[in-house]
């Protein structure tokens, strides 16, 4: 993922709470006028400003939801992988009124026989948040298993 | 916060009854489409799974509270979550997290154990929080 501009945003951040299920104020901003502080899972949401995210259906673009039929892409089964773990280091919290832009690497990668056979190939990725003066927020590292007959994605 | 000490523990249950609007919300909120999640005739017919299921960043999202509710939206420093088995609609989730750690810089160091309503445990997870 490569992310030049997540504005962050105290709707967007009302949103996200709800969604998670947490009335804690200090999201809730929006409503009171105060400037609101992000949960800490809120960076994930920088999905929704990656221009060209797979995971979120365009015009134009085959979607591997279904339509007419099951799936709009008859392959999409081998281009998920499951979540496995997540990490995040906070530098400082992530509030209303930051920008941030997110660059993704590869970390390591290995494999691992399956429970039920099959090789297992784990893929770390570590993508960093940085706010609109550079300075490092978030750092986050995601890691992702990919089955040899991979199904669907978390 | 001052004053916790290792072996303190909580616990809060953080959704009863997850409904699908629940896990479409999170899709909305989140930008994750993917239709595992949302999309019961692609998650059952084409990936082959029993039902829709929650985006593991649901249950880490949920789980986060217990964190922010105790120590504040400004404290965590670190926060990482294993995904141990997926989470269906229908779960009711609680968590229990426990101070391991009090350390003299300040933090102290957690652990994590979501649970659904069968006592399957469904995350682990780890924090580290600023107690000043």
């Amino acid at each position: 993922m490569a992310v030049a501009r997540f504005p962050v945003e105290g709707g967007h951040i009302m949103m996200f709470a709800r969604a998670i299920g947490d009335p804690n104020p200090a999201y809730h901003g929006a409503l009171t006028g105060t400037p609101a502080v992000a949960p800490p899972t809120f960076v994930w949401a920088a999905e929704h400003f990656d221009p060209d995210s797979a995971v979120r259906p365009r015009p134009d673009v085959p979607w591997m939801g279904s339509g007419s039929s099951d799936t709009g892409v008859p392959d999409s089964v081998a281009q998920g992988g499951l979540h496995a773990e997540q990490r995040y280091d906070f530098h400082r919290p992530v509030r209303e009124g930051d920008i941030l832009s997110a660059v993704s690497r590869t970390g390591r990668t290995w494999t691992k026989q399956g429970r039920r056979g099959g090789l297992l190939t784990f893929t770390q990725t570590i993508t960093e948040y940085r706010d609109q003066h550079g300075e490092l927020v978030v750092t986050a590292v995601m890691l992702g298993v990919e089955t040899e007959k991979s199904v669907g994605a978390p | 916060m001052t004053g916790v000490r290792p072996g303190d523990t909580r616990e809060l249950v953080v959704v009863k009854d997850l409904t699908r609007s629940q896990i479409v919300q999170y899709a909305g909120a989140s930008g994750d489409f993917n239709p595992v999640h949302t999309d019961e005739r692609f998650a059952t017919r084409v990936a082959g799974h029993p039902s829709v299921f929650a985006h593991g960043m649901l249950t880490m999202g949920l789980a986060g509270r217990i964190l922010t509710d105790w120590f504040g939206v400004e404290a965590l420093r670190m926060y990482d979550a294993q995904f141990r088995r997926p989470v269906y609609p229908g779960a009711t989730l609680t968590v229990l997290a426990r101070v391991e750690s009090v350390d003299p810089d300040g933090t102290a160091g957690l652990s994590l154990v979501v649970r659904d309503e069968a006592g399957n445990t469904v995350m682990t997870g780890n924090a580290v929080v600023g107690t000043d």
